[in-house]
């Protein structure tokens, strides 16, 4: 009964004294629950959203026919679309540095150990645990022109009101603000838990050398957390890049279109627009987009790690 | 990758919990006295937006509508918004939907994941690297590539506006099959030999053997896929036009336009529909931190 093991350190399987069709039957058996959801609601969708590209489906009426490439060549075309993408790439490049710099600020203060550590815990992860809608709603009333709490501020320290929302040069920031806000409590748990793994020999033989707070941090700390700045920072480009529900509360995509992302062009296509296969098509060059930074992710992190 | 250990006070604690040792690092430095300051002034803007949420919704709506903006209103403090939010019905309605909606999902995502996780993890079967392959790289998936396809389907299924359509598409999460497989790589296979020889079949080894060993994975995996199907707008949005349906995300989203400028009671709603979780995570603050930084980077 020799079974072909796996290139593995360890035997991948515990062998029982039966037969290898046995196993055959008992793995597939195991697998097949999570296969049919994964070929139903995964796979599917995926092959027939291809194949809804390549026609000119839309809500109203049915024209199934196949259209070739002609809506990627439409989309390509399309100013629109390539202003959500370009809306897309401009907040995944201006929140990704503070998503992951102030996480950064947030775990080293918290490493230093200070005291009632549940409490700074709460106050920086909470807002993750919100809705989309409920960040919508705080901060659509805090950007409020004539009665926002910003303005007031602002105006208090006397400074000018700003049109948060209404304004196309400063919306895209605002909703930067209120998604730095609601998501940076994730990444600062991920460098928490780097850092709380950082063996303590590390840091007492730099104590030894009489090296400070400061000097710690910057030799040890930060070199040691370099694979998880790694990951955080394409996890969040990731994570950025399928930016809509903020979006679409707090300003539908305006002022004039400056916030429009990608996949609120996708879903206007089609569902106000009913054009499904155009949007499908979009769809596809969206995840074009993704897969590229996935791979990018996948050589990086397996260099990292070869 | 190793569970982080997020409760340690700090990495400089090097032996046990007798109380006579003070930690040197425990003393009040001034760069210590500094960090708390800088943490606590970044924790007060964190808290501004929950503060002014709850200041705005004990308003009444003439005060929270005054064009002079201020903490303290004159007519004083008042529950009236919370009452009327209340007696529309639609929170707790909508409360209802999230609640069932997302412990099915929860429930499903880790009753097929830990399956067929444990057959990737144990059993040698053919096609086996092909599956495997395939689950991982349909991480990659971003889930706003699927809605019009997926809508199209839940058509043709007749199942727009049930919760079927809210629930089954959300179920699939690939990248939480691969944490499990990891974590069950970890257990030692002489637990399960005994087992086997005894002759005992698979399924019993895994529901007695490895299912009770996995509880804080399972754990882990339960609170991300809670979370996150707790607060999920966009396809819940897509499935669902019936009123009675809606998720708490979906619903919040309907009550701007039906309060207008009703500042107070959307404040209030927003306030309603975030305590569930915020309560949760109190109690449960550790695990949650655990599991969210145990599942965080399973995408990689």
């Amino acid at each position: 009964m020799s079974t072909s093991t796996l290139s593995r350190p360890r035997p991948e399987t515990l062998r029982k004294p039966g037969s290898r069709s046995r196993s055959n039957v008992s793995g597939w058996a195991f697998a097949t629950p999570f296969l049919v959801f994964f070929l139903v609601f995964l796979v599917w969708p995926i092959l027939y959203g291809f194949y809804m590209s390549l026609t000119g489906k839309s809500l109203t009426g049915a024209n199934d026919s196949l259209i070739g490439f002609a809506n990627y060549a439409e989309a390509l075309a399309d100013a629109d679309m390539w202003r959500s993408l370009g809306n897309t790439l401009y907040f995944t490049v201006i929140s990704t540095v503070p998503l992951v710099l102030v996480a950064l600020v947030m775990a080293a203060l918290l490493n230093v150990g200070l005291p009632a550590q549940w409490l700074w815990r709460l106050s920086y992860f909470a807002p993750y645990l919100l809705a989309s809608t409920v960040v919508s709603l705080f901060f659509t009333w805090m950007y409020n022109p004539q009665l926002g709490l910003i303005n007031e501020f602002l105006t208090g320290i006397g400074l000018p009101r700003v049109a948060w929302l209404n304004d196309p040069n400063v919306a895209m920031w605002a909703i930067v603000i209120a998604t730095l806000w609601w998501t940076v409590g994730f990444n600062f748990l991920l460098y928490l838990a780097a850092m709380q793994n950082i063996p303590a020999q590390h840091y007492e033989a730099a104590s030894l050398d009489g090296a400070g707070a400061w000097r710690q941090f910057f030799s040890i700390t930060l070199p040691q957390l370099t694979p998880t700045t790694v990951m955080i920072v394409l996890l969040q480009i990731l994570a950025s890049l399928k930016i809509f529900d903020q979006v679409y509360q707090m300003t539908a995509g305006g002022p004039a279109g400056s916030t429009r992302p990608v996949v609120q062009y996708i879903f206007e296509t089609g569902f106000t627009g009913y054009r499904l296969g155009y949007s499908a098509a979009i769809s596809y060059i969206f995840f074009g987009l993704i897969v590229v930074v996935s791979v990018m992710q996948f050589v990086i992190t397996r260099r990292r790690s070869a | 990758m190793a569970t982080p250990t997020l409760t340690r006070p700090a990495p400089s604690t090097t032996t046990g919990n007798s109380p006579k040792i003070r930690q040197p690092r425990k003393k009040l430095t001034v760069g210590r006295i500094a960090a708390i300051v800088v943490a606590a002034f970044i924790a007060v803007l964190w808290l501004i937006p929950f503060a002014w949420a709850t200041a705005t919704a004990f308003k009444t709506e003439t005060d929270a509508a005054a064009p002079d903006v201020t903490w303290l209103p004159p007519s004083g403090f008042t529950p009236e918004a919370f009452v009327k939010v209340f007696q529309d019905g639609n929170i707790p309605l909508w409360t209802w939907n999230s609640l069932y909606t997302s412990a099915a999902i929860t429930a499903i995502t880790l009753v097929i994941s830990a399956l067929v996780a444990y057959a990737l993890s144990r059993i040698d079967f053919r096609g086996k690297k092909v599956l495997m392959t395939v689950i991982i790289a349909s991480i990659i998936i971003p889930p706003p590539v699927l809605i019009i396809p997926l809508f199209y389907q839940m058509l043709a299924l007749n199942l727009i506006d049930t919760s079927w359509a809210i629930i089954l598409p959300q179920v699939i999460h690939p990248a939480m099959v691969f944490v499990l497989k990891k974590f069950f790589d970890q257990i030692p296979r002489e637990l399960e030999e005994a087992a086997v020889m005894d002759g005992a079949s698979r399924l019993r080894i895994f529901t007695q053997i490895i299912l009770p060993l996995s509880r804080p994975i399972l754990a882990a995996v339960a609170i991300f896929v809670f979370i996150g199907a707790w607060n999920n707008f966009l396809w819940p949005f897509i499935a669902t036009n019936d009123g009675n349906l809606l998720t708490l995300p979906v619903g919040l989203q309907t009550i701007k336009s039906a309060y207008g400028i009703q500042y107070a009671q959307n404040m209030a709603s927003a306030l309603l529909a975030a305590l569930p979780l915020i309560v949760v995570f109190l109690f449960f603050q550790r695990q949650i931190i655990k599991g969210v930084a145990t599942t965080g980077l399973a995408g990689t």
